[in-house]
Parts: structure tokens; C-alpha cells; sequence
């Protein structure tokens, strides 16, 4: 088990790279605590399998060291870092039984025949292999052969981390659900440091206690999955996370108040609807808006509420009501803006609400990234 | 009564014409040949399986059978080992892949008799770059007087030829298998032959049967570059089925006993093919 520190990485998979988009991953620091249980979240393409494959040593980066507990390992193979990796396709040794297949890292590592018989049977009940333990890995289903290459990743007990390259990606979802709650017990039996990569936000709120949300190959917030929601540190992790994603309206700021430019008198907009919005209207946001100029006002549907008798709020027309099972969503629009709002089952939504937005979960965005904050 | 479509006939019409004169009737002639005894003018007896039996109890038959087996196991025994052993050297990707490959496909696009005459004039001790070479380096070295000297240049000549075969097919296969294997072996600290054991050797395996047939039937039947090289000898040293069968059919006009060796070469052929299919995929399901 280790602590493990990412310093100043930079990837790029060709030979000279100049441009920023040369690289699959900028400038990436963070460190990681040793018995987390983390997710790496992001789209696909976001550099996460880069980042992964960089911590367990298949890849070597262009830039920045890996240190785990301090010790520099940036040179070191993945054998000689110790360290476990699942990956997203099932790898199983085809000339092999699913024992020898579980007992293989072992066998590599010179672990004494009694211990490896003991260790394999246990992670074979664990994973529930135990009537095909003799058969050949060759012919078994994916979602087994998939549960061996889970097996092999889980069988060395000594391993600095265990890396999952979205691991369930082949698993039938009941399974999937139920292997992902046994990872997390096991998390919480062996408490060794696991990193988790998905682009499924569900999966990785479910698993991890701290998830790191990447995009376009740079970390944009590590958080738990609560500071993820409340407080996105970047645009990106307000639409990413969260059904449906955060509001997004352009803004503008000019000595402290900030103003949305609702764009009325667009073509564009809904000319037909009941009321339009006329103006620019001032809005208070919970980080602070020091610096004039443009920026971007965020906020949850969840924080948007619609403005009772006689309250002042911001002008939309609505543009419909679904109902997605879980919850209802007025869909609005602000000027040219779209805005989206939870509203209460049997709750009316009036043609022309008016919204309010909860000052306290109303952010200002500047380039993307959270006003006022350190990155 | 059931009632047939006629017309259907008409769609299996042209590849039963096609099978018809391409394999079915001359294979039929020659069984026609196998059990008759001419002596030209185009008159023929009937002979019965008299040239069967002469056949399977003669030791010029047995002689080239065997030298036949011999050749067969040894280029066999040479090329797929040597095939895959630079199938794994090959870079697996980057601009000297097609460099590789078109190397590698060089001698396969060489005519027969032309890598005859080629092997032939640079073995030759008087003055082939080879024969002279040997002989100026003080190795006695005479393909066209030692029997040993020939079977070496003809084993050579084959690898030469077709190794390349081999070659391409074994990286076709290793091609094929997925990064995450050589990640997950890496992780699992598998050592080099682990991963040729457990990894790259089965993943190859279906290329590999494929290249064990092709390479079995090919030297079974070699003829051309043979006949060019050595003609069968010295004496009859790499005489060789099909030069034995030439040998008798034209050489000596004895149209049944070839017509019935022929069906036995043939016979043997699709046997040990058989054979050796079956025994590649057992087990597969």
C-alpha cells in the first residue's frame, strides 16, 4: 500500500509535441491517499486510461514523476511498482484453467504453492467461480472471463493499488451492480488504495469516496461526490455530473453586479411565447465577482425554484414538462437560454414563471473554471 | 407426390460444370488409366488392381515415399519454428512494417523454375557465389555428385522459398491480438516465454494450422524447382514422389502404374491432411 503523488505529469503519445492538443494529458498534479477508494471520471478521450496506464508503469509520461510514499518510481516497471490493473475487455490465458489463471500473479511472484491455493480459493468464492475453477478460461462466457481478469487483479494482497479500467463495461447490469458493491466491501476489508475509471457518473458515485473528474487531459476537480454537485470547481463538472446537468447562462460583470444577458430581441428566441424578457437582469451569485467582463452564471436545476405571488424572479417562458421517472423537469427559456428546473409532482408550471435561483448554489464561471477559486 | 423445382438445377448448373471439369473428370480418367494396362494406339485392358498391388509392394515406391516424408518433416520441422521466430522479431508497427512485409513477400512472388535455375547456378561449385564460396572456404561441396550435398541445398532452396509464407501468416496472427494481453501480462509480471506460452502461441494457433497445412501440402507435391535444381539427383538421391511419378508417367509412358500411384499420392495427401487438422483443433469447440 502507498500514498501516490502525480507530479507536474504531461503525456503526449507522439515524438514532438508543440501544440497543447499534442498532448493527451496537461499538467496533471494530484495526489492520491493511500487506502482511497477514488474514481476517475470523464468522457471518453479525456486521457483517463492515459493517466491510469502512466500510475501502473505501462506507460512511460513525457513529463512529471510518479512517487509512491515519496519514492520516485517514474523509471519503474509495472512489476516492480506492484501494482494491480484490471482492464476494460476481458484477459484470460487461454491454455489455462480459471485457477491457474487466478494463481498466475502469484506463481510470477514466487509465492509458496500452499498460500497461492488458499488465496486463489478464496477470491474464487469471493467472485463466485467456485464450480468452474477446473474448467478451461478458454470457453467460459465474457462475463466470467471478465470476473478472472477482476480475480487476478484482486488475488496479490501486498499490491501498492488496484487500478479498474472500467472494468464493467462486458457485465450484465445486475451483475454489475452486484460486483461493484463486492469491490467496495473489499475496499473496505483490505483498505488498499483503488482507482476507479469510468465515464458513468452513477458508477463512480457510487463506488468511490473522493471522485476526480477529468477533462480534455487535465484533472478539473477532486472532490467527494457531494462538493461535486454543490460546488463544481469547472463548468465541465457542472453538466457532467448531475441529470439533467447544471444551467449555464452567459453573463456579464461591471463593478460587483452581476448581469445575465438574456439576449431578448434575438431572432433566434421564442418570439411566440407569452412574455418576453427585456433588459439585463442583475443576479446575486454565491463566489465572488470581483473583475469586470464576461463570465458564465451557473446553477443546478435542483437550486432553481419558480417565484411565488408577487416575488420578484426572472422572467422565462416555458417551453415543456417531462417527467423522467425520478423526477419532473421544466424545461424554460430565458431570453435565447435555456433553463431547466425541478418541479414537485402535481406542481403547476405557469406559461410565463418566474424563476428564482438560489443565491448560495449560484456560481460565476470565468474561462470555464469557478471565479474567485484557486485551482 | 413432392414436386421438385426444376429451375434450381439451372442455378447449380455452372459451378457443377466448373467442379465437373476441373477435378471430378480428370480425377475420373486417372482411376479409368489406374486400372487398365495400354501399350499406345490408344487400346487398353482391363488389368483390375494388378497395378495396385505392384505399386504398394514396390521399393522404388517406398524409397521415394520415404525420401518424400523425410523432406517434408525436415522443411516442416525448419520453417514454422524459423517462421515464427521472425514473425516475433518484426517490428509491430512504425514505417518498417511494410518494408518487413514486402521482404518478407519477395520470394513468394518468384516463379517456381526460376528459383530453380537461381538456387541451382548459386549452388554450383564452378561458379555459384555459394558452391564456389564453400569450396574456396576448403568445405568440399558438390550438389551435383554428393547426395547429402543436394539434400542440403534443396532443404536451403525450400526454406528459402517459402519461410516467408510462415512469416506472414504468424504475424498476421500475433497482428491480432489485443494490447490489454501484453498490458495484463506486464501487470501479472509474466516473463517473456510466459507470454509466447500462454499468450502470443495460442492466439497464433489457428494461423499456425492453417500455415502447417499449406507448407505440408506444398512439399508433399513439390515438383518444379526440384526438377530444375537437381532433376531427382544424384542418381536418385532427391527423387521425390511427383519426380518419381513424371518420371514414370513420361519419362518411361506407363500410364497405369502412374495412373494408380497418382491416386495413391493423392490418397496419402488428403489423409495426413486430415490428420493433421484434426489433430490442430482438438479440443476447440
Amino acid at each position: 500500500m502507498a500514498r501516490i503523488t502525480l507530479e507536474t505529469l504531461r503525456h503526449a503519445y507522439m515524438r514532438n509535441p508543440r501544440a497543447r492538443e499534442d498532448f493527451a494529458l496537461h499538467s496533471v498534479d494530484i495526489e492520491w491517499e493511500d487506502g482511497g477508494a477514488y474514481a476517475l471520471l470523464g468522457p471518453s478521450g479525456c486521457g483517463k486510461t492515459t493517466l491510469l496506464n502512466i500510475i501502473s508503469g505501462l506507460l512511460r509520461p513525457s513529463e512529471g514523476r510518479v512517487l509512491f510514499d515519496g519514492e520516485d518510481v517514474t523509471r519503474r516497471r509495472p512489476d516492480q511498482r506492484n501494482i494491480a490493473q484490471v482492464f476494460q475487455f476481458p484477459v484470460i490465458y487461454d491454455t489455462m484453467t480459471v485457477r491457474e489463471n487466478l494463481a498466475f500473479p502469484l506463481r510470477n511472484r514466487g509465492v509458496a504453492e500452499a498460500d497461492i491455493a488458499a488465496r486463489v480459493a478464496e477470491i474464487g468464492t469471493m467472485l463466485e467461480l467456485d464450480d468452474m475453477m477446473d474448467s478451461r478460461a478458454a470457453g467460459l462466457t465474457a462475463d466470467s472471463k471478465q470476473k478472472i481478469s477482476l480475480g487476478r487483479g484482486l488475488v496479490r494482497q501486498d499490491v501498492a493499488a488496484i487500478l479498474f479500467d472500467e472494468p464493467l463495461t462486458v457485465i450484465d447490469p445486475h451483475l454489475k451492480w452486484k460486483l461493484r458493491s463486492k469491490l467496495r466491501e473489499l475496499h473496505q476489508r483490505l483498505r488498499v488504495t483503488m482507482i476507479y475509471v469510468t465515464h458513468d457518473q452513477t458508477e463512480a458515485l457510487t463506488f468511490a469516496d473522493q471522485v476526480v473528474v477529468m477533462s480534455a487531459g487535465e484533472i478539473v476537480q477532486l472532490g467527494t461526490p457531494e462538493a461535486l454537485f454543490e460546488r463544481p470547481h469547472h463548468t465541465f463538472v457542472g453538466h457532467f455530473i448531475g441529470s439533467p446537468g447544471m444551467n449555464l447562462l452567459p453573463a456579464r460583470v461591471a463593478g460587483g453586479r452581476v448581469t445575465i444577458e438574456t439576449g431578448a430581441g434575438d431572432p433566434g428566441h421564442q418570439a411566440g411565447a407569452a412574455t418576453e424578457v427585456v433588459g439585463d437582469t442583475a443576479i446575486a451569485v454565491a463566489n465572488p465577482a470581483a473583475g469586470d467582463g464576461p463570465a458564465e452564471i451557473g446553477v443546478r436545476p435542483e437550486f432553481v425554484r419558480l417565484a411565488g405571488e408577487g416575488e420578484p424572479g426572472l422572467q422565462a417562458a416555458l417551453v415543456k414538462v417531462s417527467d423522467t421517472g425520478r423526477h419532473r423537469i421544466a424545461e424554460t427559456r430565458v431570453g435565447r437560454h435555456t433553463v431547466r428546473l425541478l418541479v414537485a409532482e402535481g406542481q403547476g408550471v405557469p406559461e410565463a414563471p418566474r424563476l428564482v435561483l438560489d443565491p448560495a448554489r449560484t456560481f460565476l464561471y470565468r474561462d470555464g473554471w469557478l471565479a474567485g477559486e484557486a485551482r | 407426390m413432392r414436386r421438385t423445382n426444376q429451375i434450381g438445377w439451372l442455378f447449380v448448373a455452372p459451378v457443377l460444370l466448373l467442379v465437373a471439369f476441373n477435378a471430378l473428370i480428370p480425377l475420373m480418367t486417372v482411376v479409368n488409366y489406374s486400372v487398365q494396362e495400354s501399350f499406345g494406339d490408344n487400346v487398353f485392358f482391363w488389368s483390375g488392381l494388378q497395378w495396385f498391388e505392384q505399386l504398394l509392394n514396390e521399393d522404388r515406391f517406398h524409397a521415394a515415399l520415404g525420401r518424400q516424408l523425410m523432406f517434408t518433416g525436415i522443411i516442416l520441422a525448419i520453417e514454422l519454428p524459423l517462421g515464427v521466430a521472425i514473425a516475433l522479431c518484426m517490428p509491430k508497427k512504425g514505417p518498417f512494417v511494410p518494408v518487413c512485409l514486402v521482404l518478407m513477400a519477395l520470394p513468394l512472388l518468384i516463379p517456381w523454375n526460376v528459383v530453380g535455375a537461381m538456387w541451382n547456378i548459386l549452388a554450383l561449385p564452378e561458379i555459384g557465389l555459394l558452391g564456389y564460396g564453400l569450396n574456396a572456404a576448403g568445405i568440399d561441396f558438390n550438389f551435383t555428385q554428393s547426395p547429402v550435398d543436394a539434400w542440403i541445398t534443396i532443404v536451403a532452396m525450400d526454406v528459402w522459398h517459402w519461410t516467408s509464407l510462415v512469416v506472414l501468416l504468424a504475424f498476421a496472427g500475433l497482428s491480432a491480438i489485443p494490447d490489454a494481453y501484453y498490458q495484463a501480462a506486464r501487470i501479472d509480471g509474466a516473463s517473456r516465454w510466459s507470454v509466447f506460452r500462454h499468450i502470443e502461441l495460442p492466439k497464433m494457433k489457428r494461423v499456425l494450422t492453417i500455415a502447417v497445412l499449406l507448407r505440408f501440402m506444398d512439399s508433399f507435391m513439390i515438383y518444379t524447382e526440384i526438377s530444375v535444381l537437381t532433376g531427382g539427383g544424384p542418381g536418385n538421391a532427391t527423387t521425390l514422389l511427383s519426380i518419381d511419378l513424371v518420371k514414370k508417367a513420361l519419362g518411361q509412358f506407363d500410364l497405369g502404374p502412374a495412373a494408380a500411384m497418382s491416386l495413391v499420392y493423392f490418397l496419402i495427401t488428403l489423409l495426413v491432411s486430415w490428420l493433421f487438422y484434426t489433430l490442430m483443433t482438438r479440443g476447440e469447440q
